[in-house]
C-alpha cells in the first residue's frame, strides 16, 4: 500500500488547486455583482436616507 | 514507484488550467477583441466599469460554448491530431465535467451581461451560445458540408452583442460587422480544412474538401473571398467608418482574394498557399476590426 502514496498526493493536491480555483471564480462573481448594484443605483446611494 | 511515472499520474489528473483550456482561450481572444470592437464603434456610452463587466461577461459565454462544444465533439476530438490533446479527449475532465462547466458558466454569463448591460445584449449573448452549441455542434456539423457556414452566425454575432450592450440597440451598422465575418468564416475554415482533411475524414466530419473535393472547395473559396473582399468596404459605404478604414479593407481585402487565387490555381498536392492563406484570415480580420479602433480614438470615422 506505501508505494500507492505519491499517487494520492498528487490526486489531493491537483483537486486542492481545482477547489482554489472555484472559491477565487465564486468570490470574483460575487464582487461583480456587488461592483455591478453600486454602478447602477448610481454615485449617491451612500446618502440616500432610510 | 519511481519519480518518472509520479510525475505521469500528476499530469494526468485535472488542474485548474485544464478547465481554463476548455474555454478555448485563443477562440475567445477574436470574439473578445470582435465585441470590444462593436462596442467601442456604437453610439453613447456606459460607465468605463459597466463596459468592462460586459465584455468579460461576453468574453466568459463564448468560452462556455467552447467548453460545451468539446463536450459534445469529444469523439471527433479524440481522433483529429489537431485536437487529441484536449481534456476531455486526453481523460484528465470527465465529458460530464465539461457539460457542466460549460452550461454552468453560460447562464452565469448570460445573467452578468443582463446585469451590466440590458436585455437586448444578454439575449443576443444567449443565442449566440445556443447557436453554437445546439444548432452548429449538435446538428449542423455532423451533418452537411454548409455546416461552418451557417455555424457562422455563432462566431460573428459578438461585436452585435457589444454594440447592444452599449447602446441597447443592434442596428445596421453592427449588422453589417455580423456580415464580415460571416463571410469571412467559410474561406478561412475551408483553407483550415484543406490542409487538415485527413483528419476530418477519419473524424467522420462531412468538411467540405471531404465531401465535394478538393478543387471545388478551391473554387468556393476564392468565390467567398471576392465576396468578403466588397463586404469588407460595406461599412465605408453606409457611414460606420471613415476613409483611413476604407483604404485598409481595400487593401486587405485585394490581399485576401490574391491569396485565395494562389489557392485556386496550387498545384493539385500543394498545401502551402492554403496554410498561408489560413494564417492570413486570421490577420485580415484582427487588422480590419483594429482599423475601425484606430479610428474611433482619432476620430477619422465618418
Amino acid at each position: 500500500m506505501a508505494d500507492r502514496r505519491p499517487e494520492k498526493t498528487d490526486e489531493i493536491k491537483q483537486r486542492d488547486r481545482r477547489n482554489v480555483a472555484i472559491a477565487l471564480g465564486l468570490g470574483a462573481f460575487i464582487a461583480l455583482v456587488f461592483a455591478v448594484t453600486l454602478l447602477k443605483l448610481g454615485g449617491s446611494v451612500a446618502e440616500r436616507s432610510f | 514507484m519511481s519519480e518518472a511515472t509520479a510525475n505521469m499520474r500528476a499530469r494526468d489528473i485535472a488542474g485548474p488550467g485544464d478547465y481554463f483550456d476548455l474555454l478555448k482561450p485563443r477562440v475567445m481572444s477574436l470574439v473578445i477583441f470582435t465585441a470590444f470592437v462593436g462596442m467601442a464603434a456604437a453610439p453613447g456610452s456606459i460607465h468605463p466599469a459597466l463596459a468592462a463587466i460586459s465584455l468579460l461577461a461576453i468574453a466568459v459565454g463564448a468560452g462556455a460554448s467552447g467548453a460545451l462544444n468539446m463536450w459534445w465533439d469529444a469523439d471527433i476530438d479524440a481522433v483529429m491530431t489537431r485536437t487529441a490533446g484536449r481534456p476531455v479527449p486526453a481523460g484528465r475532465v470527465p465529458r460530464a465535467e465539461a457539460a457542466a462547466f460549460g452550461w454552468f458558466l453560460s447562464a452565469l454569463a448570460v445573467a452578468l451581461l443582463a446585469l451590466a448591460s440590458n436585455y437586448l445584449a444578454a439575449g443576443l449573448l444567449a443565442f449566440t451560445i445556443f447557436f453554437y452549441v445546439v444548432i452548429y455542434s449538435m446538428w449542423l456539423k455532423r451533418s452537411t458540408p454548409q455546416n461552418i457556414v451557417i455555424g457562422g452566425a455563432a462566431g460573428a454575432l459578438p461585436p452585435v452583442v457589444g454594440w447592444a450592450a452599449v447602446s441597447g440597440a443592434a442596428p445596421l451598422d453592427a449588422w453589417v460587422l455580423f456580415g464580415i465575418i460571416f463571410l469571412w468564416t467559410p474561406p478561412h475554415f475551408w483553407a483550415l480544412a484543406l490542409f487538415k482533411k485527413g483528419d476530418y475524414e477519419r473524424a467522420g466530419v462531412p468538411m467540405m474538401p471531404v465531401v465535394k473535393g478538393v478543387d471545388s472547395t478551391r473554387r468556393q473559396i476564392f468565390a467567398y473571398s471576392i465576396v468578403l473582399a466588397l463586404a469588407g468596404v460595406a461599412p465605408f459605404l453606409i457611414g460606420t467608418t471613415g476613409y483611413l478604414y476604407l483604404v485598409a479593407a481595400g487593401a486587405l481585402g485585394g490581399y485576401f482574394v490574391y491569396a485565395a487565387w494562389k489557392v485556386l490555381r496550387a498545384a493539385p498536392d500543394d498545401q502551402r498557399p492554403a496554410v498561408h492563406l489560413f494564417k492570413f484570415s486570421i490577420l485580415y480580420l484582427f487588422a480590419l476590426f483594429a482599423v475601425i479602433l484606430i479610428e474611433r480614438w482619432t476620430g477619422l470615422h465618418g
